[in-house]
This record gives C-alpha cells, sequence and structure tokens, in this order.
C-alpha cells in the first residue's frame, strides 16, 4: 500500500535507499524461490503427500520470516517496545486461529 | 467481447426486480442532476471526493451507511411482508428471490451499514480524541473509503445487472459453489466482500497505529477517552479478523472460477474449512460492531450523568477482555455443526465467559448514572434503550450456548442476533451520531424528532423480534418463503408491524435532520460543547478546523477537556502559533475505487479485457501514489491565528461544579 505523504524535511540519502533497493531484491528473490519449491514438490510429486505438506508448511514459515525482514524490514533488535509488543501479540494470536484450525480439522477427520 | 453479459441480465423478467432496478438507477440519476443542477460537481470533487480530512471522510462514510440503511431496511421490510402473507401460498416472491433478499439484506447490513457507520465515527472522533491532527495514514484512509464505497456500489448494481447471491450472507458451500449456484450472483457477493473488506483491514491498520503513535503529549493508554480503547480494541480485531475473510472469500472465488477443490466435497476438499475460517472473522466480527457502541455509550453515560465515568479502569479491562475472548471462541458456531466432544467442550464453556466483562461494564454505566444527574437527550435515550434489552438479549443467548435446546436454525437465532446487533450496535452508532453531529456539523440535531425516532424504534424493534423469539420456540425454521402452519402467522403479523414501526423510525430521523438543518441557526453551538462534556474532542471548535488542534493540548490525565474547564485553562488563547503541515487532498483513492469496482465489475461478468483495463488502471493509481514526494501544504502561523481568533471560547466552569 502506498505510503503516508512524506515529511518534505527527511530526505532519504543515497546509501540509505542503495542499502534498501538491495534488500528489497535479495527479499523478492527469496520470497520467488520459496515459492517455486513447494509448487515444485506438487507438481514433480517426488515426496509422500504426507513429507509435501511438511515441507509446503516450512516454505511458508520461512516465507513470512522473509516478508517481516526483507519488506517490512522488522529485525530484532531491541530498539522499541512497540513493535515487541506487536509482533509477540501477533504471534499468540496466530498460534491460536491456526493451532485451533488444525485442531477442528483433524478432529474432523478423525470422527468420520 | 461482454462475457457473460448479455441483455438477459437486465430484470425484464419480474416487475418487482424491475422496480428496484428503476428506484436504483432513478436515485443515482437524480442525485447527478440534483448536483449538475446545483452547479456543485467541482465543489464536491476538490472539498469532499478527494479530501483526504478524516473529518469529511467520515461524514461520508456515515452518509454511505445511512443511504444503505435504507436498502437494507428494505430488503427487511420486503422479508416481514412476504412470511406475513405467505401462508399456504407463494406470497408476492418467488423463492429465488426471497434468497436473493435475506442474502443482501445480511451482507448489506453487515458490510455496508455497520461497518461503515462505525468507520465514519471513529474517523471524526477518534483523532481529536487523542489530540492528533490527523490520521497517520492519511491516504489510505481515502483508499479505505473508496473501496468500501465500491463493495456498496457492487451490491447495489447486482440490482440492475444480474441478481445477487442467493447463498446466505455466509455463502456457505457446498451450496455457493459453481456446480449450485453457477449464476453471478455468488460473484457479486465475493467480490463486494473482497473489495470492502480489504478497505476494513486498513482502516483497522489506519486506527490502530494512529491511536499509538499520534496521542498527545502525556496521553498515556490508560488516560484515553472510552471511545477510543474500544477504537483500539476494534481495530485490533480487524486486523486479524480481516484477513480471515479475504482469504475465505478467495479460495471460495478460486473453486469458482479455475475449478479448484478447497471446499469442494470431493478430490480433498472440506467444507467445514470455510466454516471455520469463515467465523474466524465472523466471531471477531460481532464484537467489531458491538465495541464501538459500547465505547459510545460510555461517553454518553459520562457526559449526560455529568460525572467521570464510574470503574474507568474496569471499562477498559472489560473492553480488552471481550477483545480477547472473541479471537478465541470462534469456534463455538460450530456447536451445531459436529465437532469432537473436547472440542466443543471448551468452546462451549468459552463463550458464556464473554458475559462477564459485559456485565462489568453494564454495572458501571449504571453506577455512573446512579451517582449522577442523567439528562435524558437522544443518545441518553438510545443508551437506556440498549440497556434494557441487551440484557433480555444476553440472558436468551445463555440459553443458546446450553446446546440441547433445540432452537438452533430457527427464528429463535434470528431474534438473537438482531438484539445484539440493533440496540448493541446500531443504537449505539445512531446515539453517537446524535452526539457529535454538533462536533462535525457546529448545530445540534432537534431534540423533538429525536425523541419521536428512538421511540418508533424501540417500540419497532420489540415488536418485530419478541414474535420471532417465540416463534423459534414454537419451531419455526429461518429463511422460509413459505409455510404450512397457520399458528405462526398471527406472529408474523405482529412482527411486520414492528417493521412499520422501524420504518417510521427511519422517517423521523430523516425529518429531524431535514429540520435541524432548516433551524441551523437557533440550533448551533457557537462554543463548541454542547453538552458540556469532559473527553479531548470537545476542546477543538465545531465544526473543527482542518488541522483540529491549533496547538496540541498536554494531557494529565482522564476526562482532559473537563479538567481544562475546571482549571481554567480551557479559555485561555494560546500565546503562539506555529506553522502546520496538512496533507493534500488527492484523488488517487477515488481513482483506486473506480478502478476496483471496474476490475470487479469484469472479474464477475467474465469480461477480461475489462478486467484487464481495471487491474491496470488499479496499478497506476497506486504507482502515481508513490511518486508524489510533495504531498503536504504548509498552512502559515498567521493563517492559523487569523482562524482561530474568530472562534469563541468555551468559558471557564463555576468552580465548584459536580466532578
Ligand atoms: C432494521 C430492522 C431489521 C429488520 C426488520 C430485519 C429483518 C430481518 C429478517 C426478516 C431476516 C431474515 C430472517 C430469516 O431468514 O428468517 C433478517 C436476516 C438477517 N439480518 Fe436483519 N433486520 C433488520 C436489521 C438488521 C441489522 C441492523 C443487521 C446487522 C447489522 C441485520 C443483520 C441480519 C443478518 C446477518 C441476517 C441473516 C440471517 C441468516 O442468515 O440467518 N439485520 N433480518
Ligand atoms: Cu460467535
Amino acid at each position: 500500500m502506498a505510503a503516508p505523504p512524506r515529511l518534505s524535511k527527511m530526505p532519504t540519502s543515497p546509501q540509505r535507499r542503495k542499502s534498501t533497493i538491495k534488500g528489497y531484491l535479495v527479499g523478492a528473490v527469496l520470497a520467488l524461490v520459496l515459492t517455486a519449491i513447494p509448487f515444485g514438490f506438487v507438481a514433480t510429486r517426488t515426496l509422500r503427500p504426507k513429507q509435501i505438506f511438511v515441507a509446503i508448511s516450512i516454505a511458508a514459515i520461512i516465507q513470512v520470516v522473509v516478508h517481516l525482514r526483507y519488506f517490512l524490514r522488522l529485525d530484532l533488535k531491541p530498539s522499541s517496545q512497540n513493535k515487541s509488543i506487536s509482533l509477540c501479540f501477533a504471534a499468540v494470536v496466530l498460534f491460536i486461529l491456526f493451532g485451533g484450525t488444525l485442531w477442528i480439522m483433524f478432529n474432523l477427520n478423525y470422527r468420520k | 467481447m461482454l462475457g457473460k453479459l448479455t441483455i438477459d441480465a437486465l430484470p425484464f423478467y419480474s416487475g418487482i426486480a424491475m422496480a428496484g432496478a428503476l428506484v436504483v438507477v432513478s436515485g443515482v440519476l437524480g442525485v447527478a442532476a440534483l448536483v449538475t443542477w446545483l452547479g456543485r460537481w467541482r465543489y464536491l470533487w476538490s472539498e469532499w471526493l478527494t479530501s483526504l480530512d478524516h473529518k469529511r471522510i467520515g461524514i461520508m462514510y456515515v452518509t454511505l451507511a445511512l443511504v444503505m440503511l435504507v436498502r437494507g431496511f428494505i430488503d427487511a421490510m420486503m422479508m416481514r411482508t412476504q412470511q406475513a402473507v405467505a401462508l399456504d401460498s407463494d406470497g408476492y416472491l418467488p423463492p429465488g428471490h426471497f434468497d436473493q433478499i435475506f442474502t443482501s439484506h445480511a451482507t448489506i447490513m453487515v458490510f455496508f451499514v455497520a461497518i461503515p457507520f462505525l468507520t465514519g465515527l471513529f474517523n471524526v472522533v477518534v483523532p481529536q480524541q487523542i489530540g492528533a491532527r490527523r490520521l497517520a495514514f492519511p491516504f489510505m484512509n481515502s483508499v479505505s473509503l473508496w473501496l468500501t464505497a465500491a463493495g456498496a456500489a457492487l451490491v447495489m448494481s447486482s440490482l440492475v445487472i444480474g441478481k445477487f447471491s442467493t447463498a446466505g450472507w455466509n455463502a456457505y458451500p457446498p451450496y455457493s459453489e459453481a456446480q449450485f449456484s453457477p449464476d453471478v450472483g455468488v460473484d457479486y457477493w465475493i467480490w463486494a466482500i473482497l473489495v470492502s473488506a480489504v478497505g476494513s483491514m486498513l482502516t483497522g491498520i489506519n486506527f490502530l497505529v494512529t491511536i499509538v503513535k499520534r496521542r498527545a503529549p502525556g496521553m498515556r493508554l490508560m488516560m484515553m477517552p472510552l471511545f477510543t480503547w474500544a477504537t483500539l480494541c476494534t481495530s485490533i480485531l480487524m486486523v486479524f479478523a480481516f484477513p480471515a475473510l479475504i482469504v475465505a472469500a478467495s479460495l471460495l472465488g478460486l473453486d469458482r472460477y479455475l475449478g479448484m477443490h478447497f471446499f469442494t466435497d470431493g478430490d480433498g476438499g472440506n467444507v467445514m474449512n470455510y466454516v471455520s475460517l469463515f467465523w474466524i472473522w465472523g466471531h471477531p466480527d460481532v464484537y467489531i460492531l458491538i465495541l464501538p457502541a459500547f465505547g459510545i455509550y460510555s461517553e454518553v453515560v459520562a457526559t449526560f450523568s455529568g460525572r467521570r465515568l464510574f470503574g474507568y479502569e474496569s471499562l477498559i479491562y472489560s473492553t480488552a477482555a471481550i477483545t480477547a475472548l472473541s479471537l478465541v471462541v470462534w469456534l463455538h458456531h460450530f456447536l451445531t455443526m459436529g465437532s469432537g466432544a473436547d472440542v466443543n467442550a471448551f468452546f462451549g464453556q468459552a463463550a458464556p465467559l464473554i458475559a462477564i466483562p459485559t456485565v462489568v461494564t453494564i454495572f458501571d454505566w449504571l453506577f455512573t448514572m446512579y451517582r449522577g444527574r442523567v439528562q435524558f437527550t437522544v443518545p441518553m435515550l438510545f443508551t437506556l434503550g440498549f440497556i434494557v434489552t441487551f440484557v433480555v438479549g444476553g440472558m436468551t443467548g445463555a440459553l443458546l450456548a446450553v446446546v440441547p435446546v433445540d432452537i438452533h436454525d430457527t427464528t429463535f437465532l434470528v431474534a438473537h442476533f438482531h438484539n445484539l446487533l440493533i440496540p448493541g450496535a446500531l443504537f449505539g452508532y445512531f446515539a453517537g451520531y446524535q452526539y457529535w453531529f454538533p462536533k462535525a456539523f457546529g448545530f445540534r440535531l432537534e431534540e423533538k424528532w429525536g425523541r419521536r425516532a428512538f421511540w418508533a424504534w424501540i417500540v419497532g424493534f420489540c415488536l418485530a423480534f419478541i414474535p420471532l423469539y417465540i416463534l423459534g420456540f414454537m419451531g419455526m425454521p429461518q429463511h422460509l418463503n413459505r409455510y404450512y402452519t397457520p399458528g405462526w402467522q398471527p406472529y408474523l403479523i405482529v412482527a411486520e408491524c414492528g417493521a412499520f414501526f422501524i420504518l417510521c423510525g427511519i422517517i423521523f430521523l430523516a425529518v429531524q435532520l431535514a429540520t435541524s438543518i432548516r433551524d441551523r441557526a437557533a440550533l448551533a453551538v457557537p462554543t463548541g460543547d454542547p453538552w458540556d462534556a469532559r473527553t479531548l474532542e470537545w476542546a477543538t471548535a465545531s465544526p473543527p478546523a482542518t488541522y483540529n488542534f491549533a496547538v496540541v493540548p498536554h494531557v494529565n490525565g482522564i476526562d482532559s477537556w473537563w479538567t481544562m474547564k475546571q482549571a481554567g485553562t480551557a479559555a485561555r488563547k494560546p500565546g503562539q502559533f506555529h506553522d502546520i503541515l496538512m496533507p493534500d487532498n488527492s484523488g488517487t483513492g477515488v481513482v483506486l475505487g473506480a478502478m476496483s469496482f471496474v476490475f470487479a465489475f469484469a472479474m464477475i461478468w467474465q469480461i477480461w479485457w475489462l478486467a484487464a483495463v481495471g487491474a491496470l488502471g488499479i496499478f497506476a493509481a497506486l504507482l502515481s501514489q508513490t511518486f508524489r514526494d510533495h504531498a503536504e501544504h504548509r498552512i502559515p502561523a498567521s493563517e492559523v491565528e487569523a482562524i482561530e481568533s474568530r472562534r469563541i471560547l468555551a468559558p471557564a466552569l463555576v468552580s465548584g461544579a459536580p466532578t
């Protein structure tokens, strides 16, 4: 989504711009690779379904980290309290939502 | 060339559908003609549509909500009439049409009435409550508005071109899959939901960041007004809930367009996956609609009792608790859909937990009123009406949580969630609309018609929905378009009468608005603080200058405006003014909304070249926005001073007034 109107007083320095462009490119390449891998597994069926499932899940999780790191430029430096609180909160909520979904879905299969 | 779109899409097949289409078309043409006749296109474009001022965006949101309320209500009226007459007969609506109407009623009420209404109130009020001059992302705010409007426009166009979904507002597969619903109805639903859900998610992000980052100096979280707290919690819910809906609708779309099998019966698909995703959104969404109303009730109760809220902190903890729980207990919607016993046991117990914070909240309001001197203004009436009806609704909810009572899928359920959504949400928005109207426009809404509207709504609500509770116990299923049990008909006729009262309520609200505009000189609020209110939004002029605060105040506690009035600092003019930077207007949001409409419409009818045009348009609009580097203008200190000197400041309070 588009950035908010920038404060005209804060020009981005050339070095900073260069390093962010590099970051974005690395991120884009990683994201593409991480998308290609699951597709490759599914298309070629080299692994058994359960294993493919695990491989896709792992690729997805790494994908999330790549997005956070290279596109949203989050790092683990304890620079801001807001940042760590919101990350932890998001992690907990996502854990509940995903865990809960998996729980129901497997619980359903179990009963079939 | 035109995909699936042919002349048959026009509603020549049915008189009723034709009438609906004509009303929509003539309404649009009528408004356009009026604006042309008044010569106001340029004004409309440059002062409103392209505005990035959160107050104007808020007013446009509320306008959208009120217009769509009329549409949603007409749908409700048609269903009530059908059910009142359809004993042993077809009534006047063919089954397919009835199903479209209950789908569109529910979709409109939830996505295009409730959400825009509460977002509009956020926009008008929250930045001023926290002492901010603008939102964190003003342009994104305009995008949210125009995406929501595009979604609403899609639903409205389905009245004229093609048909709307018959699959219910939650579009459960397999019925919503291409196999059972091959026409474009479900596609209309999917795209209207997708477009507006993206808008709502962005709104959530925007207000979350604004409240976290842009509070006035000194305002800690535990000093924020309760409406701001409600907004904060609602925003968090929006950020987490709407993506689930977006995913659910997209996957359903992939099933329909590309023959995938996410939710089909065969080939590894699973309907329960849709149900789970839908309620990950749907359950928090109930609280997304209700929490803002609770926030409004808190402000209204404090102001019109003339005292500090009783149990301010417990109110905050209740709001936070409701937020946290609502993210967890979505699974209780599976209770009747069959999952293992332990899953059901856990969530069956978690759901009633929400009752505890709700009860705490209501007791805090009652104590505040008990200790204060209550003024029975229109916002207060809506609040009291809510408290009474909600207690009843809460008890019926408890009944519903006890699974063995077999009232699921009956009209009991319909009555139950209308009880949550009409007094629990809509009345709150009405209270907020009445309460903050002078803030936004500088004159009050007139009381007499306001009171009449309130009584018509509350009587109408009871008449329309109490019969449905009873019918639920008698076993009448929901969604019936005809029935053969004579015993039901009297109740359905009473419900129809209730709908007529609600119709009067809507008309009275319109009359109130019209007479208030006529008498605006007499109703003006020159000091800007007509209710002798407590929170910071009343410290600005009414209507506020674009920058809200000429000098950003320093906050030391809750009810900071009240404290300023007590200390006599409210009327003091600031000694020195500074330049203020404000965002420029931008037409990009409008273009983006329009292009999203074009894209979605083309996708619905599978007109691929037009879809490409729409997609390119969206991309170009975003691109042009990223290249706008200087999107702000400076309001010089001298101009700020000139604006402020025209303002009449509120007099200091006489000391010794009750606190
Ligand atoms: C203003 C007065 C209203 C009336 C008279 C009314 C009436 C109705 C009726 C007759 C139905 C169909 C029930 C059935 O299928 O048997 C219905 C469904 C529904 N209404 Fe309303 N309604 C009103 C306001 C609202 C509001 C304000 C909301 C939400 C904010 C809302 C949300 C819904 C939903 C979600 C459904 C779907 C029910 C389902 O699928 O089972 N309604 N309403
Ligand atoms: Cu629920």
